[in-house]
């Protein structure tokens, strides 16, 4: 218990380095995947701007990047994580591999979300004249917002899965406290001091997305 | 009277996919709608009534014929400057089609917005509007707390947001009860004769059409039978598909079934006369067959209102000797009456 006593600034600031990357990313690829997500639904066929090469292209790309393991994906783009950020070790190197891996999922749970808006209200909207970008902001995304709040929740437990495997290309955060001072010098408590961290940092997350979802939804 | 739709020869033809072959939706449709009128389409689902109303305001466009809507042909234009077009054309659905994630107000002002109106005058505008539907309480109310007969009040208020000359109503009444049905479609009337909206009605429900169209033409697969006046199309419709939707609302002449019953009880030569609004008809019905000599019963008959006049018939049991009888029939026609033996 004391080895962790004397690692507990550490896992103060490893907590809030965990939520600097997980919110960044976040956030980054929030607005990444909602621009991914509307693009791979407006091009379908039948959609608001159908074009199908588009709309074929963007699903091959996701199809293409979304499985492969984020850590593996990471290291793969390490050329262009250089090009972006200078960098290909840190918390930054980090923030930009996980921003741009998570866009992916997120464009998928963005499509999936809007296609289950009323294509009836779709409709209603091009029949009053508005345009194609007026309908995507003030109709479509308004009308699927609680769904892609609940949708972006459960991201948001896959983004810190990901952030824990930080420690491989030198970033920190939980995941890197809890193996680097944890696991690899058998030093237990900090590994479960750190576990039970993860869970309160899920749970306070799925709480905000359950209650923002349900505003959004008014239920 | 000028027309205010125009289409000439126009067809729809959808792609072959997967297992279908192509499908003409809409084939070969010439019709004009007037301004000012309530043109009624009537047809079985599947008729291609609900394609033809969407080529009226381009959210689909036809694979051949051309679309005119006052001055401007819409076959001819662009998509950008269709979107101004439809800003002019107001629409209503089956399922109403409400933003939930607006309130009631938000709905009726969504179509100003896109049409530019700033922001201080929607408020106004978007009163005036539900006061006009009777649900200006339930401005800051979400669709999913109204009856149905309420949500199609706004979708009416919202499709009238911005003045348009035509409305579209696609179904308008077929999600509601025989009640709200009849509030809706009152509401339409005033729409059209108090702000003088010109409205196409797509609907499978006679009823809706005999109750506020002036004009109706009657769809099936992809073309239209028939067309014009409702009084007329009614009272002597010219094929089968149009005499099957008139006797949905008008049972003036007997069924099959029913014809059955009467000859088990009646022998004699069974014979309906369509009624018209001429004083002394019956009188002189009365004379014509008690000149040629035979018995007659009235056995089964209908009458409507339709537009403020009477339609119908009446269907007479004619008994006596074969000679009288054909004597009687044979003046009829003489007379100009309508009449022809149930067979």
């Amino acid at each position: 218990m004391n080895d962790f006593i004397d690692n507990l600034p550490l896992f103060f600031q490893s907590i809030w380095e965990t939520i600097y990357i997980v919110v960044i990313s976040l956030v980054a690829s929030g607005v990444l995947g909602l621009a991914l997500g509307v693009g791979l639904t407006v091009t379908r066929p039948g959609h608001l701007v159908a074009r199908r090469a588009v709309h074929v292209s963007l699903n091959v790309i996701v199809n293409i990047v979304r499985p492969v393991p984020f850590i593996i994906f990471a290291a793969a783009i390490g050329p262009l994580t250089m090009l972006a950020v200078h960098t290909t070790i840190g918390n930054t190197a980090v923030i930009f591999a996980l921003s741009l891996a998570a866009t992916f999922a997120v464009a998928r749970i963005v499509e999936q979300n809007l296609l289950t808006v009323d294509p009836g209200v779709i409709e209603a909207a091009r029949a009053m004249g508005a345009s194609p970008w007026n309908i995507i902001l003030r109709v479509l995304i308004p009308e699927g917002l609680g769904p892609l709040v609940l949708g972006y929740t459960f991201l948001f437990v896959g983004i810190v899965d990901m952030s824990a495997q930080a420690a491989l290309i030198g970033g920190g955060g939980l995941g890197t406290f809890a193996i680097v001072y944890g696991y690899q010098r058998f030093n237990w408590p900090v590994v479960y001091f750190s576990v039970a961290a993860i869970i309160v940092i899920v749970q306070a997350g799925q709480f905000f997305g359950n209650w923002l979802a349900r505003r959004a939804l008014r239920r | 009277m000028s027309a205010l739709v125009r289409l000439q020869n126009v067809s729809k033809t959808y792609p072959a996919s997967g297992l279908h072959g192509p499908v003409t939706a809409v084939d070969d449709v010439s019709l004009e709608v007037n301004a000012g009128d309530i043109f009624g389409i009537i047809g079985y689902s599947g008729a291609g009534k609900s394609t033809l109303v969407r080529l009226i305001n381009a959210l689909e466009r036809p694979t051949s014929g051309r679309v005119f809507v006052g001055d401007a042909e819409l076959t001819a234009l662009g998509e950008r400057q269709l979107r101004d077009e439809r800003k002019r054309i107001g629409m209503i659905f089956q399922q109403f089609n409400l933003f939930r994630s607006r309130t009631v107000a938000g709905n009726v002002a969504y179509p100003l917005a896109v049409a530019g109106m700033p922001r201080a005058e929607r408020d106004t505008r978007v009163a005036q509007l539900l006061d006009f539907v009777g649900l200006l309480e339930k401005a800051h109310n979400h669709p999913e707390q109204l009856s149905g007969g309420q949500k199609q009040r706004v979708g009416i208020a919202r499709a009238l947001a911005t003045n348009p000359r035509l409305l579209l109503a696609d179904e308008a009444t077929s999600a509601l009860d025989p009640d709200t049905t009849a509030d809706v479609l009152a509401l339409l009337k005033r729409v059209n004769e108090q702000l003088g909206v010109t409205i196409v009605v797509i609907t499978h429900e006679m009823e809706a059409i005999r109750s506020i169209a002036n004009r109706v033409a009657v769809m099936d697969s992809g073309r239209i039978l028939e067309q014009g006046d409702v009084y007329d199309v009614f009272s002597s419709p010219t094929t089968d598909a149009a005499s099957r939707f008139v006797r949905t609302v008008l049972r003036d002449r007997p069924t099959p079934q029913t014809l059955e019953r009467l000859r088990r009880v009646h022998t004699g030569r069974i014979v309906s006369v369509k009624l018209t609004e001429e004083r002394g008809f019956q009188g002189r019905l009365g004379r014509i067959f008690a000149e040629a000599g035979v018995e007659w019963e009235i056995i089964f008959g209908g009458i409507s209102e339709l537009r403020d006049r009477s339609v119908g018939s009446l269907t007479y049991e004619i008994t006596g000797a074969d000679a009288a009888v054909a004597r009687a029939l044979e003046r009829l026609q003489a007379e100009r009456i309508e009449a022809v033996e149930e067979a």
